[in-house]
């Protein structure tokens, strides 16, 4: 064994001090774990739900609204409801339009590194919390398949952009009341403040600071790309901010709509 | 001022067990202050690493209620009533009470390829305030290895040592990585060799940095990202053949030490 080789060799084994315990801490770590489950469970069951249901996610002409959820946009199934299709539809796919969509934000959301963080502290213990001892006897880590696939999170961001773009589309829409000009509903708010939470959500992504200009070894050479490096990294930090409050306001903003759209409520108009 | 008790870990590689030392509390005391006078009265004979007392050489690590801590930097009446554990660092193996052998860092050091600047030009190498910057974070690391230690990677699973570098070496590399003037490509090694995959991002290692590193949003993650692009983007793959890049290949990069 050469010099080097014997100052690079990993000792493995060694007697290790204190308690064989799982942990010895004595706060509520637990609740951290509690809440993201609670949340992310309560999300998954009712987005599961709004994508079976198949109705009630558009107002239209008939009560001079322009307004679609996010679930159902673009709406490009042969079930969707006239004046909420898509420039193009598939008339084939007769079940629900959300399941042609929702796809791709559930597959941005599952691959971004700070939901990994959260699911894989509540949902698989590994660990549960910070000292806390994992959960499985053996670990790989992003290793090996179906972990591996987290690495395709920048193609998911780059389709959650044309989402964005297509939802921003959608708020313009709510702007418009048919029959009754255009004007400013509780609805449109609802539909702007959900595309504002979605951008500042994207933009605020790790893939995003990277391809902005993190890749860059030298930020003098690339000054455009520094600029934009430089506009998202305030973002980037309260990327878990973004990442909660839009998947919170995605539901609400269904909810609404569907709500009006069954007649529950109305759609006041402010202005 | 009350009383404080404290439970500190007695032992060696034989063996151990707590030992509970009860003492008046001092006010404005730090747990290494604490673990000084119990030194001094009780037991002269408790190991414990320290030296700057002001949390800058990472010397006095060790694990406070379960979670790794600076002793110098952890005052007592932050702490909740009732009695103090003390425990070495858990992820690496114990010399005796409350210091530990974390030469496993030493030997993932060793392992960093160096910086390869090009020739020296005429007028001598510039780096401008931006890319300055951009490193700066990573060299205000103090060592202290906490990071290391809660890294459920190697705390948990201890074959994983042979194939893992850790969040304070993935920082040195992310350094490296980002520097303007550095000519290795270090993207292979830091995948197969180091091990970056194994890292589920939890963040616990941002989380103990006592230095406020943002080690997983500002190092770990950008690493995996550069991971993407050598290695899972077809489009970036494309675009660097197209463009026929060209960088010094990982398996030489790693067969230069750090001096």
């Amino acid at each position: 064994m050469t010099a080097l080789e014997s100052s690079t060799k990993v000792q493995l084994g060694g007697t290790r001090g204190g308690p064989e315990k799982p942990t010895l801490r004595a706060d509520r770590w637990w609740i951290q774990p509690v809440v993201t489950v609670s949340v992310l469970t309560a999300f998954v069951i009712y987005s599961t739900w709004a994508a079976f249901q198949n109705k009630y996610y558009f107002v239209g002409a008939n009560v001079h609204r322009d307004l679609i959820s996010p679930f159902y946009s673009p709406c490009i199934g042969g079930s969707c409801v006239p004046g909420a299709k898509f420039a193009f539809t598939w008339s084939a796919w007769t079940l629900s339009p959300a399941l042609l969509i929702l796809i791709f934000p559930l597959g941005f959301r599952l691959t971004c590194y700070y939901y990994r963080r959260s699911y894989y502290r509540a949902f698989w213990w590994s660990p549960p919390a910070c000292a806390v001892a994992d959960a499985h006897g053996s670990y790989s880590g992003e290793t090996r398949f179906p972990l591996l696939m987290q690495n395709a999170h920048r193609y998911f961001f780059y389709f959650g952009l044309i989402f964005n773009g297509l939802l921003t589309y959608d708020a313009v829409l709510a702007f418009r009341q048919p029959g009754d000009g255009w004007g400013v509903t509780v609805g449109t708010i609802v539909l702007v403040v959900n595309a504002t939470l979605l951008w500042l959500y994207s933009l605020s992504c790790h893939a995003c600071r990277h391809l902005c200009g993190g890749q860059v070894r030298s930020f003098k050479a690339h000054p455009i790309r520094y600029r934009f490096w430089k506009f998202v990294t305030p973002l980037n930090a309260k990327h878990m901010n973004f990442a909660w409050a839009s998947l919170v306001f995605v539901a609400l903003t269904d909810v609404y709509v569907r709500l009006v759209a069954s007649g529950a409520i109305t759609d006041f108009k402010l202005f | 001022m009350g009383e404080v008790t404290l439970r500190v870990w007695r032992g060696d590689a034989s063996g151990g067990d707590f030992e509970s030392y009860t003492l008046e509390q001092n006010e404005g005391e730090v747990v290494l202050d604490v673990i000084h006078r119990i030194q001094a009265t009780a037991a002269p004979d408790l190991a414990c690493r320290w030296n700057c007392k002001a949390g800058k050489c990472g010397s006095c690590s060790a694990e406070i209620n379960g979670k790794p801590r600076l002793m110098c930097m952890t005052r007592m009446d932050t702490l909740p009533e009732g009695p103090v554990t003390v425990t070495p660092m858990k992820t690496f193996p114990i010399i005796r009470d409350l210091v530990t052998d974390v030469s496993f860092n030493f030997v993932q050091a060793a392992k960093v390829p160096a910086l390869m600047p090009p020739p020296m030009p005429v007028g001598g190498y510039r780096m401008f305030q931006e890319d300055v910057e951009r490193g700066q974070e990573f060299r205000k690391c103090i060592e202290c290895f906490m990071c290391q230690d809660v890294c459920h990677v190697i705390r948990d699973h201890e074959d994983n040592k042979a194939h893992y570098a850790g969040p304070r070496f993935f920082i040195r590399y992310a350094e490296l990585e980002m520097h303007p003037l550095d000519q290795n490509d270090r993207r292979d090694l830091i995948r197969e060799d180091m091990g970056l995959g194994y890292c589920n991002i939890t963040k616990c290692c941002t989380e103990v940095c006592p230095e406020h590193i943002k080690i997983t949003d500002n190092a770990i993650i950008p690493l995996k990202e550069r991971i993407v692009d050598a290695h899972y983007d077809p489009v970036a793959w494309l675009g660097r053949k197209i463009r026929r890049k060209t960088k010094t290949s990982a398996a030489d990069a790693a067969i230069q030490p750090a001096p």
